[in-house]
């Protein structure tokens, strides 16, 4: 537990100093918040911008954070040795996923508390109450162990370079099919059939419906969700590679 | 290890490796690059599961008993890193939570001499002070075995100072070390034992003694010298060692010392050397030799 706690600080750490890192978790998505609310580039499906936006910037967190932030950094970990080091220490690969893990959720706190703050300046009206509040934790919790199985499924098996260009592509488009800022009504009808199969696109639904409109997520998002969560992460385990 | 063999596709990267090191010996695995070395050491930190033969540390499989293995185990890796933006006083005092009675990361900053960079991120450091980082780091956990890959490599000589001392520190506190080296001075100055790798076989083993073969007579002198009056002169066999050395396959007495210096002196030149026994040096570049020579079948 003590080595899992000083690790987990550690990442936290590590993560607020890396000004990649805070620009992806937090400037860009303070950036797309404020953009997408004020000029009205796409459709919204509620009256007032910042209730469809903000709602979508959250889901945006968990795949900045969770995926994209948590397989670049693992990747280039691997890449310098840090994994080879690791490997021969007690530390172990449970306590090193479950400290990596720790990290992202404590980044994703500051985060929606940030992005929270932005919004409600910009007008933003969160529906939902305490029950919804929950929910939106629960969201919050899969989404993140979903995105951070496909992020360490990546940094496990690519080369670290290779693994930047394909996080940094995969977040690009997930950005833009999963209903973050462009609503799920305005894809192609092809994409619309596949968004709630992704986890984001699920996260980003749910967090919808759940801030936005004061409706529980459908059973399509809990099990999409849930099964992201369960199968990513034990794949990422099994193929895991630190060298 | 017995009978290691680690085979990627088709290439055996070690074939039929035997090494056994006791606690309070030093081992080095000796060889150029490409030998096999970081294999073996890989092997037998865990990293991969031997294609055949085995591979016991404490007696355990390195693979399957993992955990327990590195807890008493202290491992310098080729290519082994630290986050970038942390100093070492960082990464011990983070490291130092993984092991249950760890060594005092302050401690190991005066052994290593790394105080004055202490507080100094990773990436400023110098090539011998983060190598000497991670020494401290495979000494955290008071480890029985340590196994050391190139641990010198890019250490300025005081470094190395720093770091043959802490080996030998280590060795007596009954710690089984293994050092993996292609500087054959540092294998000469530290081993009790040495196994001498090429292209993944055993070219040989043993201590410097075993590894110095037959006694013989090298000689060197001021100027050119020629094997044939060697041979003549000593009645063996010998061979040229470059212009102005020979190496006589006689054991030395003083009467043949005596013949060399006089015939050293009658064609105008003298003596600057003379040597019983082969250097680690010349026994290994004439193992190497024979094995290109002589492929294996």
């Amino acid at each position: 537990m003590r080595a899992w706690w000083a690790q987990t600080r550690a990442e936290v750490r590590m993560n607020i100093r890396r000004g990649e890192t805070l620009l992806l978790t937090i400037g860009i998505p303070v950036l797309l918040l404020i953009f997408f609310s004020l000029a009205h580039v796409t459709t919204s499906p509620t009256a007032h911008r910042i209730n469809f936006i903000a709602p979508g910037i959250l889901a945006l967190c968990v795949l900045s954070t969770s995926l994209v932030a948590l397989s670049i950094a693992t990747g280039f970990e691997r890449s310098f040795g840090v994994l080879r080091r690791l490997f021969v220490t007690p530390l172990g690969q449970r306590r090193l996923i479950g400290a990596k893990i720790g990290g992202v959720l404590v980044t994703e706190a500051i985060q929606v508390l940030v992005l929270s703050l932005v919004a409600l300046a910009l007008s933003w009206h969160p529906r939902g109450g305490t029950l919804g509040a929950l929910e939106v934790l629960a969201l919050i919790l899969l989404g993140s162990a979903g995105c951070a199985g496909i992020g360490l499924l990546l940094a496990g098996q690519l080369r670290a370079e290779v693994n930047l260009a394909a996080s940094n592509g995969l977040y690009l488009v997930l950005l833009l099919i999963s209903g973050i800022v462009v609503p799920v009504s305005s894809l192609p009808s092809i994409v619309r059939r596949v968004v709630v199969g992704l986890p984001s696109g699920a996260l980003a639904e749910g967090l919808h419906r759940v801030l936005g409109q004061g409706l529980h997520p459908t059973t399509a998002d809990w099990v999409s969700l849930a099964v992201w969560a369960v199968l990513a992460p034990l794949l990422a385990a099994r193929t895991f590679r630190f060298d | 290890m017995r009978n290691l063999r680690v085979s990627f596709g088709d290439v055996d990267a070690v074939n039929d490796v035997t090494l056994q090191i006791n606690y309070g010996q030093v081992a080095t695995l000796l060889g150029p690059n490409g030998a096999g070395k970081t294999t073996a050491v890989e092997t037998l930190l865990g990293f991969r599961s031997p294609s055949g033969g085995s591979v016991r540390v404490h007696g355990l499989d390195p693979v399957r008993d993992h955990r327990e293995v590195v807890a008493r185990t202290g491992a310098l890796l080729q290519r082994g890193g630290v986050w970038f933006p942390m100093t070492p006083h960082q990464v011990l005092d983070l490291t130092a939570t993984y092991y249950e009675a760890p060594r005092e990361p302050t401690e190991l900053l005066v052994l290593l001499d790394l105080e004055r960079c202490a507080h100094t991120p990773w990436r400023r450091l110098s090539g011998g002070e983060q190598q000497r980082t991670l020494l401290a780091l495979a000494l955290l956990g008071r480890p029985k075995v340590l196994v050391l890959d190139e641990p010198t490599t890019s250490v300025d000589p005081e470094g190395r100072q720093v770091i043959r001392d802490i080996i030998r520190a280590e060795r007596d506190r009954g710690c089984a070390l293994l050092i993996t080296t292609h500087e054959l001075g540092e294998a000469e100055r530290l081993a009790d034992y040495l196994v001498i790798l090429h292209r993944g076989h055993e070219v040989a083993q043993g201590t410097l003694a075993d590894l110095a073969g037959e006694p013989e007579l090298i000689i060197e002198a001021t100027g050119s010298v020629d094997p044939a009056a060697f041979a003549a002169l000593l009645g063996c066999e010998v061979r040229s060692d470059g212009p102005s050395r020979v190496r006589c396959a006689v054991a030395s007495s003083p009467e043949r010392i005596a013949t060399v210096s006089t015939y050293l002196t009658s064609v105008g030149l003298s003596m600057v050397s003379l040597r019983t026994r082969a250097s680690l040096e010349e026994r290994y570049l004439d193992l190497i030799a024979d094995e290109r020579n002589g492929p294996r079948p």
